[in-house]
């Protein structure tokens, strides 16, 4: 909200500058985005003056060159392009000197030939209107020479204040000036309501009949009616007021109205009351279907729910949020009627984001506006009606409402105060900034009895909204800074699978891998460039309901997606080989209320393994196997046991690729991108992945790992070469000898290969370390004999292998 | 046979010093000593000898089989240190030369890096982490924390909205907001006294160079009998001065949230301009206020703990402190990145200055 500080000392003048000000506010809750001028930054130079002549310019047909007097001893020459100049005027006049609002210095000027010590002003060149009716008409019975800001509000100081949702009120200036009388101590005058000049009549006005049919969506409703209305332009001071709190004047009755809503907080809305047909309002909830034209010429189509007011002819004014065009109060008006109501603040909140109109009215009454606030309006409108618009108050003020708000009482206790904030305010210091903020105390035996005022019962409800307000105002800034107790009994720290995450991280940092940040968000068509068949997981995807763009408009179903678009972005500026992971969540819709998320784990390899030097010119291109090795250097460094098999996964290349499984559950996968899927982010060249279920894999982690014995018993290292047909799997060699062997083999991998003549045609060789051991005992060549028997012949019957050498 | 001892150890002697290489020479040792040689054939049959001959043959021969030992490994040791040095020099190489760097290392994401930085410090005030959903029911982001129904957050504009049926309970389904909703989740889990802090990943519907769509907030919580709002600015003094330096002061100003009442905002002591007087013009962080906004906070609303009473959450006797911080906005503070875009490019050149 704009706040002109001229405007603000009508009713509080704290002796601190606007920036003392400011920073003293936003101390008790109320930020202050900026401190702007309004009008010329300073007043000197601009005076009052009488044109004593007007005369055309001798070579200019636009330009008249005027004799003024500023009450100086001699008139001085001032040429004027405004075609309303003329003598006998009494004007505003800027002297060389002068500083205009947009900063620029005016100075003595020569205008075809003519000397022009000045400039006669407009009123939109120093921010009083909206200008383009020529140069301002000052009263006559101004003296030449008077101070032009001694008249007219030409330069101002406007705080921008960031009203919190919580503070209705505070979207008035009297509220505001109410909060800096209790921030600062300064005096604040009595409310600018305080004496209604219709307050001394009784009943209804006649002419117009009023029905509430919907209570409920308004709790309270009055009217007045003012005949002899002269629809014109406002007063210099009040479009001055206006213009500088943001609004832009229009005429006198609407003018009346925003400067009342802006000093009380509170909306109101003029009728033509000519143009009410049937002379008679029903407010009522819209009707589907139903339609009316707002203020702005927009055509509106309501819908049930919605709030309005109609007459014999339907909807003409959008309740709480705009009026019509049908009832505007407009040049010829005469009669009008000043509507104040208060509305149901979730049903104009509704009503104003169903059909994107958010007005200053509906910015006030969604938050839920006391129905007090009503008469405040109509007292500081009506009294401007009077005397700005020469209209005449009809006897009587139309009043419907289905209650007053009840008045609360909240005990405050002392304890209490000090229990939450963690520091002692005495009881009479809360009282003090209580009543100073419009609360009533009165001492109770613990604290205080404090009733809320009408203004502030729709958010201080609680004592604890109470102790806040104390708080803020005895300045938060100055509380002790302790520390809490501990009581949970437990120390603070990491559970045990987020250590374990972090272990896995910094695995892959440590082999040389970059982590990245990728967007939670993908593009719909991520399954199809990852070549994923219908029914695939990978389309089991998350679809957001207003996404910002196409290409966000679905949650990623795996990793590799933001891997990919990442890798290509950095190969685009000039880094061809890259290592990259991320670890983050994917989602999958699945079956249940909320969809699924797993943490994944995700690394991509591409180009050289690592880079080329000297020494090293070609080091070798990231493949399957490197992927691998990545794999079981996080599967290690978590100390998950995990056996590997070949899999065939649609977005990798399917005789490269491997799936990690701890027992019977997949981990995860690793292996090279499928050329296709590859080709989708422009990659020609072999892209390795790995992909973990990061969840699955720290489950399968042992907590705590127990001792084993290793050295009292050592183990007994043999070397074994098998001939089996090359389509049989080196991890299924290795498990049958695992199994064969028993509880005596503590170890055995596969640690070369062989394919060729020696061997024979479609044979491979595969050559094991193979470590014995035996928890009791040093094992003999007599306890290993049997022991690789057995092996051998497993090898043989199952495999079909043969020893080799 | 003494001539002849003594004429072997001539020839020896005189083959020994000539020898120019270990090689040769371990030849030498075979010829003369070895198993098979002259010398020690001689002393294997000194037995055979008349017993006269018997001494003085036997003292010959093994003299000098003695000496010839001796000899060899001298004149051995001497080849050694020659080939040695012979070796060492063909290894040279150029030592100027590039070096053959190891792989180097990767590094984690500043995100990463600043949340695990941030972790750690509430750690060490007794908080434990955990962690929530962020596909997340419109009950746990707003209702629950005491959001009216009106409020403007909970707008199709500001918030996204997944494509789903709405629960019965947990009504529409969003994505999070803010860490918030784990501050119910936990406290339906745990019983008072609790301490959490809740990282994670959090979305808005806003995308400028001050706002992603997605961003990462820790969320904080801490409840128990007497948890106070001086507690709350002691906490966050601590957390202030561990990230951003010792020296470092917070300061509370009064806000408004939906979840905490009273609600602040604290700000921290600009580290830039800590020395010299705030001055607009110098100091391009605090434009000159001399305080930095890091975070909104408050004492937890008395509705938010009502919502989990059944839990043994009872707001006349619990209370304690909430609040929320963004993990981009320390970063961006700690390391000066400009501008929240660069944290979701993940250039390499970004990437590699941090973790
Ligand atoms: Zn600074």
């Amino acid at each position: 909200m704009k706040l002109p500080l001229s405007w603000l000392h009508d009713y509080v003048q704290p002796d601190i500058d606007a920036r003392e000000l400011a920073s003293r506010l936003a101390m008790t809750g109320t930020e202050v985005d900026r401190i702007t001028h309004h009008g010329v930054p300073a007043t000197d130079n601009f005076v009052v003056g009488k044109v004593l002549a007007a005369e055309q310019h001798p070579d200019a047909d636009r330009l008249r060159v005027c004799t003024v007097d500023i009450g100086d001893t001699e008139p001085r020459t001032i040429v004027c392009g405004a075609p309303n100049v003329a003598a006998g005027q009494t004007v505003a006049v800027a002297c060389p000197g002068a500083v205009m609002p947009d900063g620029t210095k005016l100075a003595k000027a020569k205008l075809r030939g003519v000397v022009s010590l000045g400039m006669i002003l407009a009123e939109n060149e120093i921010g009083l209107g909206p200008g383009q009716k020529g140069i301002m008409v000052l009263d006559d019975a101004i003296p030449a020479g008077t101070p032009l800001a001694d008249v007219l509000p030409i330069s101002d100081e406007v705080l921008e204040l960031e009203i919190t949702p919580n503070r209705p009120d505070c979207l008035g200036v009297y509220g505001v000036a109410r909060e800096v009388h209790a921030a600062t101590g300064a005096p604040l005058a009595p409310p600018p309501w305080k004496h209604d000049v219709g307050a001394d009549t009784t009943g209804s006005p006649p002419g117009i009949e009023v029905i509430v049919e919907a209570p409920d969506l308004c709790p309270r409703f009055t009217a007045r009616v003012f005949e002899d209305v002269t629809v014109g332009e406002s007063p210099a001071w009040l479009k001055g007021r206006l213009m500088a709190a943001g609004q832009r004047p229009i005429n006198n009755v609407v003018d009346i109205t925003n400067y009342a809503m802006l000093l009380t907080g509170h909306p109101l809305h003029a009728f033509d009351l000519d143009r009410i047909a049937g002379a008679r309002l029903v407010v009522r909830a819209a009707v589907a279907g139903e339609a009316m034209t707002t203020l702005d010429g927009q055509e509106r189509a309501l819908d049930e729910g919605m709030c309005l007011i109609a007459d014999a002819d339907g909807p003409t004014s959008l309740a709480g949020v705009m009026g019509g065009t049908r009832s505007e109060v407009e040049a010829g008006t005469t009669r009008v009627l000043l509507e104040v109501a208060t509305w149901h603040g979730p049903t104009i909140h509704r009503t104003s984001t169903r059909l994107g109109v958010r007005s200053e009215a509906s910015a006030r009454f969604e938050k839920g506006l006391p129905p007090e606030g009503c008469m405040e309006a109509q007292a500081v409108a009506t009294q401007l009606m009077l005397e700005l618009t020469g209209a005449r108050l009809l006897p009587g003020t139309l009043d419907i409402k289905t209650a007053n708000g009840a008045p609360m009482v909240i005990r405050l206790r002392d304890a209490r105060v000090t229990g939450l904030l963690g520091t002692d305010i005495p009881r009479a210091r809360s009282a003090e900034i209580l009543r100073a903020l419009g609360f009533t105390t009165t001492d109770a035996a613990d604290g205080l009895d404090v009733e809320v005022p009408s203004w502030r019962r729709g958010e201080v409800t609680r004592e604890a909204d109470l102790i806040e307000e104390v708080a803020r105002i005895d300045g938060v800034d100055r509380l002790p800074a302790t520390l809490p107790v501990n009581r949970t009994g437990l120390p603070g720290r990491l559970a045990h699978a987020q250590q374990l995450r972090r272990r896995a991280e910094d695995t892959l940092a440590g082999l040389g891998l970059h982590e990245i940040v990728g967007w939670s968000f993908a593009a719909p068509d991520l399954p199809d460039r990852l070549l994923a068949p219908a029914g695939d997981v990978l389309r089991d995807l998350v679809v957001l309901e207003n996404p910002m763009s196409a290409e966000q408009s679905v949650m990623r179903s795996t990793i590799v997606g933001s891997l990919l678009d990442t890798a290509a972005f950095n190969r685009d500026r000039g880094h061809p080989d890259l290592a990259l992971f991320e670890s983050g969540a994917v989602y999958r819709r699945g079956t249940a209320a909320l969809p699924d998320e797993h943490h994944a784990l995700g690394a991509l390899l591409t180009g050289t393994v690592r880079p080329a030097t000297w020494a090293e010119p070609e080091p070798p291109q990231a493949d399957v196997f490197a992927a691998k090795g990545i794999a079981e250097a996080v599967l290690g460094a978590l100390r998950v046991p995990f056996t590997v098999r070949a899999v065939e996964r649609c977005f990798l290349h399917p005789g490269r690729s491997g799936e990690l499984l701890s027992g019977d559950v997949v981990l995860g996968l690793f292996g090279e991108l499928h050329p296709e899927a590859a080709a989708n982010w422009g990659f020609d060249e072999p892209v390795a992945v790995l992909l973990l279920d990061l969840g699955k894999a720290i489950s399968a982690a042992p907590e705590v790992h127990a001792y084993t014995d290793l050295t009292t018993f050592p183990g007994m290292r043999q070397d074994l070469a098998v001939i089996v047909d090359e389509s049989v799997p080196a991890e299924q060699v290795a498990m049958v000898v695992r199994r064969a062997g028993g509880a005596l083999v503590a170890h055995a991998e596969v640690f070369d290969v062989y394919r060729g003549e020696q061997v024979g045609a479609g044979r491979t060789s595969l050559a094991l370390h193979l470590e014995f051991r035996a928890a009791d005992r040093t094992l003999t060549d007599e306890d290993v004999a049997p022991v690789r028997e057995r092996i051998v012949a497993a090898l043989r019957d199952e495999l079909g292998g043969e020893l080799r050498g | 046979m003494i001539d002849r001892i003594g004429q072997i150890r001539a020839e020896a002697e005189a083959a020994i010093g000539a020898a120019v290489t270990t090689a040769s020479l371990e030849e030498l040792r075979v010829r003369y000593l070895g198993r098979k040689a002259e010398l020690p054939n001689l002393l294997r049959g000194v037995a055979d000898l008349d017993p006269q001959e018997r001494g003085a043959v036997g003292r010959a021969a093994n003299e000098t089989r003695q000496a010839l030992e001796g000899l060899i490994t001298s004149r051995g040791a001497e080849l050694e240190l020659g080939e040695l040095r012979e070796r060492l020099a063909a290894d040279r190489v150029d030592v100027t030369l590039p070096a053959t760097p190891p792989q180097p290392v990767g590094r984690l994401h500043l995100l990463t890096a600043t949340r695990r930085e941030i972790e750690d410090v509430f750690c060490g005030l007794g908080f434990t982490v955990v962690e929530g959903p962020e596909v997340e029911f419109v009950r746990y982001n707003f209702d629950a924390l005491n959001h009216d129904p009106a409020h403007p957050a909970r707008a199709r504009s500001d918030t996204f909205y997944v494509d789903a049926p709405a629960h019965p309970d947990g009504g529409e389904v969003l994505l999070r907001t803010h860490t918030s909703p784990m501050q119910i989740r936990a406290m339906e889990l745990q019983p008072p006294p609790i301490s959490i802090i809740v990282p994670g990943r959090v979305y808005r519907r806003d995308s400028d160079a001050t706002h992603t769509p997605q961003f990462h907030q820790i969320e904080g919580l801490a409840v128990a009998e007497d948890v106070t709002l001086a507690d709350l600015k002691g906490t966050l003094l601590a957390f202030a001065k561990a990230i951003f330096g010792d020296e470092r002061e917070i300061r509370l100003r009064p806000h408004f949230f939906p979840f905490t009442e009273p609600s602040v905002e604290a700000d921290v002591s600009c580290f830039m301009c800590a020395d010299a007087a705030p001055d607009a013009d110098r100091c391009p962080l605090c434009k000159g206020t001399g305080w930095l906004e890091i975070l909104g906070s408050g004492m937890v609303d008395p509705n938010v703990l009502g919502a989990v009473r059944e839990h043994g959450y009872d707001p006349e006797k619990h209370q304690g402190f909430a609040f929320g911080l963004g993990v981009e906005r320390i970063a961006m503070l700690k390391h000066g990145v400009p501008d929240l875009r660069l944290f979701y490019d993940n250039d390499l050149r970004f990437l590699r200055q941090f973790g």
